[in-house]
């Protein structure tokens, strides 16, 4: 049945973790996302689902009490902005390590450093190209709308059990604090104790004699050891490459130019497009969904059709490389981009894309 | 070998009174010849193996010589990133109230890089134990100076000894935390001779207890000896331990019930 | 005449060789071996018949190489 509400991204995100049946949520205070905890607690669904809620004292803190939860089997998230996102960066690579779910959220601000609390895109590489120390990825969700952000709690709980990885939810802080309606999936209940151990045979939750002791941890001092345990992952993130892959096509069918953009840089190429579309520049939009696993093989394919793509992002061109790797250089691939929280505007991408891919 | 003093005809089960307990995996442990983490190792799965608790509990060893304690200990482990057991701690406690559980950390992995999580889990009154392996120094990464290092003490980066007017003081951080509401039971304890070894034991079964009773952080330090660093051998660590160690940092129950002991008030 | 009399049986493979034990022994029953093991440590033996069970080497010892049995004897 659900639910149809008006509300803001951040909020859909917190209510959408309830209804997901997440176990537990673990942050730190920091603008834009700030909301997430503070509709959590007022909420306060420890009362009502028996979801844990719990304000640390940092992100250090936060995500080593995700990686204890996760460790456990249950099902828990964490939600920060830019630097917050940076301190959390060992306990993701522990995670990943370790083989744990978890659900991250960026509600990403501008950086470098305290940067700024507007909305940006600068951590795009942070996100999808490890983001801590060591060879691993975690899935990156690129929502572009309040909907998307409540739709990809569940979605990415699901792919954090399913592989047993940290999952990302990349936004931004327009989306965050924008509202919009939103419709909300039905509550699924929380998994009771004893659905936890089943499905989480790994688990660290109290050994019964019948089985060997659990251990969770990413350290082999065997090099080979060690190498193996690479191996599997690197097995995963191709396998991940092959079935996780989402991402959104406009009006590409008969279109000549390519605009290619994630998140809310996608939505103002959208307006983009129309306005492109009114002065009669066949253009069309590809939104990546899932930043890790890249759409590596779909856009290679619009590459062989379109005269130029622009890329637009909301940094100094992060995403354009792998848009680069994927297409070759058969045609032109140029960016646009801002910095500091500044939004592109729709007109400014017409003009861009008029002057560097259509005029160049 | 000829073993000239044995008596093998005592060697039946009805005569037996001290074995290793099966809760310790049957390997050698990746200590040093004499190191005390193996003794509090054992003392902790015999208190579990009394309480009969080792199904219901969760481990979580820190980064430290104490790395591989999920290796010899026969219950469900965690390995946390240095100095963030208790944080993970937090959160097994919180998402698991029917299970008993701890961290066991060292002074660098507990005092030093992990000072915020110690803290903080201690005041928000944590229903968990935590197990303070106190060497005055970094074992595991070869002998440098820890928060803990005293005064005068050499160490790989304290060549000429501790100077505290560069190097600031010691952190006598149980004391610190038995200040915060939080904690419900907060002692120190040692073990180098078999009187210290029963009362660590004591002390660890009472940690234990007390997350029966919800109340908060029960806190066990144990001040022990790290010959390799310390570069002596065995016993004249012990004795130094005693000489030096204790002093600083005395041996006894700090908090019980809730109320700190006259003597710190 | 009834009396304590205790053993302890090493785990030779297991023993270090820290001597920890031999500090903690009231009766002096322990030492050293000349020999060595199979991971080049000397390990503890029992060197005389006064051992009473009393468990202190085995509670103080790192590697819990250490089983005590203790009873009651008769002698003459
Ligand atoms: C983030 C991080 N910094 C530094 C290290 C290196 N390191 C490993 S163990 C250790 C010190 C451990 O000392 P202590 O906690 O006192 O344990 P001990 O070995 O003495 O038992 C350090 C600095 C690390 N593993 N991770
Ligand atoms: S280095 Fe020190 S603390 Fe580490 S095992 Fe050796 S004696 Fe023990
Ligand atoms: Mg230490």
């Amino acid at each position: 049945m659900g639910e149809l509400r008006l509300m803001k991204g951040n909020e859909a995100i917190a209510e959408a973790a309830i209804r997901a049946g997440c176990d537990g949520y673990f942050g730190y205070p920091i603008t834009p996302q700030s909301e997430v905890l503070e509709y959590l607690m007022a909420e306060k669904p420890y009362e009502t689902t028996g979801m844990v809620v719990l304000q640390a004292e940092s992100e250090v803190a936060a995500i080593n009490m995700l990686y204890g939860g996760a460790g456990t089997g249950k099902m828990v998230m964490t939600s920060s902005s830019s630097p917050g996102i940076s301190l959390m960066q060992e306990g993701i690579s522990y995670m990943a390590g370790t083989q744990l779910p978890a659900l991250l959220v960026n509600i990403v601000r501008g950086g470098p450093g305290l940067g700024t609390i507007q909305p940006s895109q600068a951590d795009y590489f942070q996100s999808v190209k490890g983001g801590g120390h060591g060879d691993y990825h975690i899935i990156v969700y690129a929502p572009a709308s309040v909907q998307e952000m409540a739709d990809f709690v569940k979605l990415g709980f699901d792919a954090a059990f399913k592989y047993r990885t940290p999952v990302m939810i990349l936004s931004d802080g327009a989306i965050g604090q924008m509202m919009e309606k939103v419709y909300l999936d039905d509550p699924i209940p929380r998994r009771g104790d004893e659905e936890v151990i089943t499905q989480c045979p790994w688990a660290s939750t109290g050994r019964p004699m019948t089985r060997e002791h659990n251990i969770l941890t990413s350290l082999d001092l065997d090099p080979a050891g060690q190498e193996r345990l690479n191996l599997r992952l690197q097995e995963k993130y191709r396998e991940i490459e092959e079935k996780e892959v989402k991402f959104e096509m406009l009006d590409c069918e008969d279109a000549e130019y390519l605009l290619v953009a994630f998140g809310l840089s996608a939505r103002i190429c959208q307006k983009a497009m129309q306005l492109a579309r009114d002065k009669g520049i066949k253009v069309g939009l590809f939104r990546p969904i899932t930043l890790f696993p890249f759409p590596k093989k779909e856009i290679r394919k619009i590459g062989e059709k379109v005269k130029g793509m622009l890329v637009v992002e909301m940094n100094a061109g992060q995403m354009i490389e792998d848009v680069q790797l994927s297409v070759g250089c058969n045609i032109p691939i140029e960016h646009y981009g801002r910095f500091g929280g500044i939004i592109p505007t729709p007109d400014e991408v017409v003009r861009v894309l008029e002057e560097k891919i259509i005029g160049g | 070998m000829e073993e000239k003093f044995a008596h093998p005809e005592l060697r039946t089960p009805e005569n037996l009174v001290y074995k290793r307990t099966d809760l310790l995996v049957d390997c050698p442990l990746s200590y040093c010849p004499g190191c005390g983490h193996g003794v509090a190792h054992r003392m902790l799965m015999e208190v579990l193996e009394e309480k009969e608790i080792a199904s219901k509990t969760i481990g979580i060893s820190p980064v430290g010589c104490s790395v591989l304690a999920y290796d010899f200990l026969n219950i469900d482990m965690l390995g946390a990133a240095h100095g963030r057991a208790p944080a993970l701690a937090t959160a097994i406690k919180r998402l698991w109230p029917s299970r008993y559980v701890f961290t066991y950390q060292g002074d660098g992995d507990l005092a030093a890089i992990g000072t915020a999580e110690t803290i903080h889990a201690c005041n928000r009154g944590e229903n968990f134990t935590i197990i303070f392996i106190n060497n005055g120094i970094y074992g595991m990464t070869g002998g440098q100076m820890a928060p803990t290092t005293l005064p005068g003490m050499r160490s790989s980066t304290s060549p000429y000894g501790r100077d505290t007017d560069i190097m600031g003081y010691p952190l006598k951080i149980t004391e610190l935390i038995a200040q915060l509401p939080g904690t419900y039971y907060v002692t120190r304890q040692s073990v180098h001779t078999p009187a210290a070894v029963r009362k660590t034991k004591k002390a660890l079964r009472k940690a234990f207890d007390c997350q029966d009773l919800g109340k908060g952080i029960s806190f066990v330090e144990i001040v022990s000896n790290c010959n390799s660093g310390w570069k002596m051998t065995p016993v004249q660590s012990n004795k130094w331990m005693e000489e030096n160690m204790f002093p600083y940092y005395p041996i006894g129950d700090i908090k019980v019930d809730g109320e700190l002991i006259e003597k710190l008030k | 005449m009834a009396k304590i009399k205790g053993d302890i049986v090493v785990n030779i493979e297991r023993c270090k060789g820290c001597e920890v034990c031999i500090a903690a022994c009231p009766f002096m029953c322990i030492a050293m071996s000349e020999e060595v093991n199979s991971k080049g440590y000397l390990f503890a033996i029992k060197v005389n018949d006064d051992c009473t069970g009393c468990s202190n080497c085995a509670l103080v010892c790192p590697d819990g190489v250490i089983t005590v049995y203790r009873a009651k004897v008769t002698v003459e």
